[in-house]
């Protein structure tokens, strides 16, 4: 079997490409092995001011305890 | 590098680039109130070739895009990339290179664009020795960035450095293609590509200007400015993560969309068309996740003014984003192509997005670089956060107004086939909506000059002793 690579295929081998991406973009971002890592850069715009992370602290204590 | 400096963050070239990005702003959205003006009032271009529209209007986008976001892009992209990498800008002399070549940029645009030196693309007026010097600067932008993360003292690159940084390599990727050009003296050149292929080119850096400089930079801007003011975490960093791939995905097909109905080939035009549609579903990914961000704590938007700037321009970002990929559609771009509702379109961008979000992060930012708890008035950032909304709303409304009526107008025909209406009878139909706009630019305008006195007050006030322990990294 021949296959031609005519605009046409490439448009569809282009469509696979993408679509497969994606999928793996979203398998490896909801991996749960993630989710701390996640966690840790989250708070990077507080990380460097004790002042902010003390309050983003709290806060999330907070919430957390409303949950419960 | 165990340098008494390498304990403080480098903060003078994010002063630098903080206060000329409130002159820049008054200089260019002042340019924007006078052109207003002279399409309400012609006889406004003094009959001299300097002061036509044709040559100032450029002057207005180029001071408007380029010196005042631009400003605001490296002020902030240095500030919060020494910030969340927890250590001073790598190369500080490049960076301060940096500041003093991007003002000879726009100093050099100041004068040859009213002198008619133009290569005419959109957005990319500027000469090619002008060009070249934007290239140098540009690089020297890129070394000094992404040096700085990779001497960083954190594990991870947070996720605003990734937007700044798409936004800086995409922007040298665009500026270099789209001004490939034969110089024929210093100051002329002829593009290099011809017919169609030079409007497809013009329109993919036209397009990606919007995406990468005036969208990717400023969400940079926003995933460090929001959870900073708000004092939470980014509602979602696995969002953001698919945004940011989704969005430099996308973003770079939806040119085409500016060449509807054109001599582009149509597979190209319905390819931006649908592009554009999809690239709906990453912007409003980016929006949700700043604005849910506030999610349980909306009650600071009512005492915190900076907090309101933030969050209203992500409100104006949904709905411009809303908005392009509805007039991307080839029967809405049908109505809306030429007329006002594009200018309506690219301000609600512009003044609700990119300078609302900006002026929110320069007062979350000048009091911090230059030694103070605050800026010297809460009550005028207030009063400029209600002059900025109102003057924003006035510009979109009567440019949908009048945008819908000039479309409406021109498509009009008889039953003989004729025209029904002349253009200059919609010009006169368009007269009340350019005074209404007049009205709404002047009002967004004399709200940075309350920015400009209350930054004025506020470094005034600074004591170099505190600027110097401000910068200190705790």
């Amino acid at each position: 079997m021949v296959f031609e690579m005519s605009s046409g295929m490439i448009r569809g081998l282009g469509t696979v490409v993408v679509a497969v991406a994606f999928i793996g973009l979203a398998l490896w971002v909801f991996s749960p092995r993630r989710k701390s890592e996640f966690e840790d850069a989250t708070l990077l715009p507080f990380k460097d001011d004790p002042e902010a992370i003390k309050h983003v602290e709290q806060e999330q204590a907070s919430r957390s305890n409303k949950h419960v | 590098m165990n340098t008494s400096t390498s304990t403080a963050y480098n903060y003078k070239v994010v002063r630098q680039f903080a206060i000329m990005t409130v002159v820049w702003g008054i200089v260019g959205m002042g340019l924007g109130v006078f052109l207003a003006a002279q399409l309400v009032w012609p006889e406004l271009n003094f009959d001299l070739p300097w002061t036509s529209f044709g040559r100032l209007r450029p002057l207005h986008t180029n001071a408007v895009i380029f010196a005042f976001g631009g400003c605001a892009l490296f002020a902030s992209s240095f500030y919060s990339v020494q910030r969340t990498c927890q250590t001073t800008l790598f190369a500080p002399k490049i960076a301060m290179f940096t500041f003093w070549g991007w003002q000879l940029v726009i100093l050099l645009a100041a004068i040859s664009l009213p002198l008619g030196y133009t290569s005419s693309k959109e957005y990319a007026e500027l000469e090619w020795p002008i060009d070249i010097l934007i290239t140098i600067v540009w690089v020297a932008y890129a070394i000094v960035f992404f040096g700085t993360i990779m001497q960083r003292k954190t594990k991870h690159i947070y996720v605003g450095n990734w937007f700044f940084g798409a936004f800086i390599v995409t922007v040298a990727i665009l500026h270099i293609v789209n001004n490939l050009e034969i110089p024929v003296s210093l100051t002329k050149s002829y593009s290099l590509y011809g017919g169609a292929t030079d409007a497809m080119v013009q329109w993919w850096y036209g397009h990606n200007a919007v995406g990468f400089f005036l969208t990717a930079g400023f969400l940079g801007m926003m995933y460090y400015f929001v959870p900073k003011q708000a004092e939470r975490p980014i509602y979602s960093y696995r969002l953001s993560i698919v945004h940011f791939w989704a969005l430099i995905t996308l973003y770079i097909w939806a040119g085409p969309h500016h060449l509807h109905y054109t001599a582009l080939p149509d597979w190209a035009q319905s390819l931006g068309m649908v592009m554009s549609l999809i690239l709906l579903a990453p912007s409003w990914g980016g929006m949700i996740n700043g604005m849910m961000t506030l999610s349980g704590a909306w009650h600071k938007l009512r005492s915190d003014p900076i907090l309101r700037f933030l969050v209203v321009s992500l409100a104006f970002y949904g709905m411009s984003t809303f908005e392009g990929p509805m007039m991307a559609i080839k029967t809405v771009n049908a109505l809306s192509h030429y007329t006002d509702w594009t200018i309506g379109h690219v301000h609600a961008g512009a003044l609700g997005w990119v300078a609302m979000i900006s002026i929110g992060a320069l007062y979350h930012m000048i009091p911090k670089v230059f030694g103070r708890s605050q800026m010297y008035s809460t009550g005028l950032i207030n009063a400029h956060f209600w002059l900025a909304t109102i003057g924003t709303v006035l510009y979109i409304a009567s440019m949908w107004v009048n945008g819908i009526a000039q479309g409406l107008m021109w498509r009009a025909v008889n039953e003989d086939g004729t025209l029904t209406y002349s253009f200059v009878e919609t010009l006169v139909a368009s007269h009340p909506g350019y005074v209404v706009r007049l009205i709404g630019g002047a009002i967004f305008l004399s709200g940075m000059f309350l920015m400009a006195y209350n930054t004025w007050r506020t470094v005034r006030n600074a004591e170099p002793a505190d600027v110097v322990a401000a910068a200190q990294m705790a």
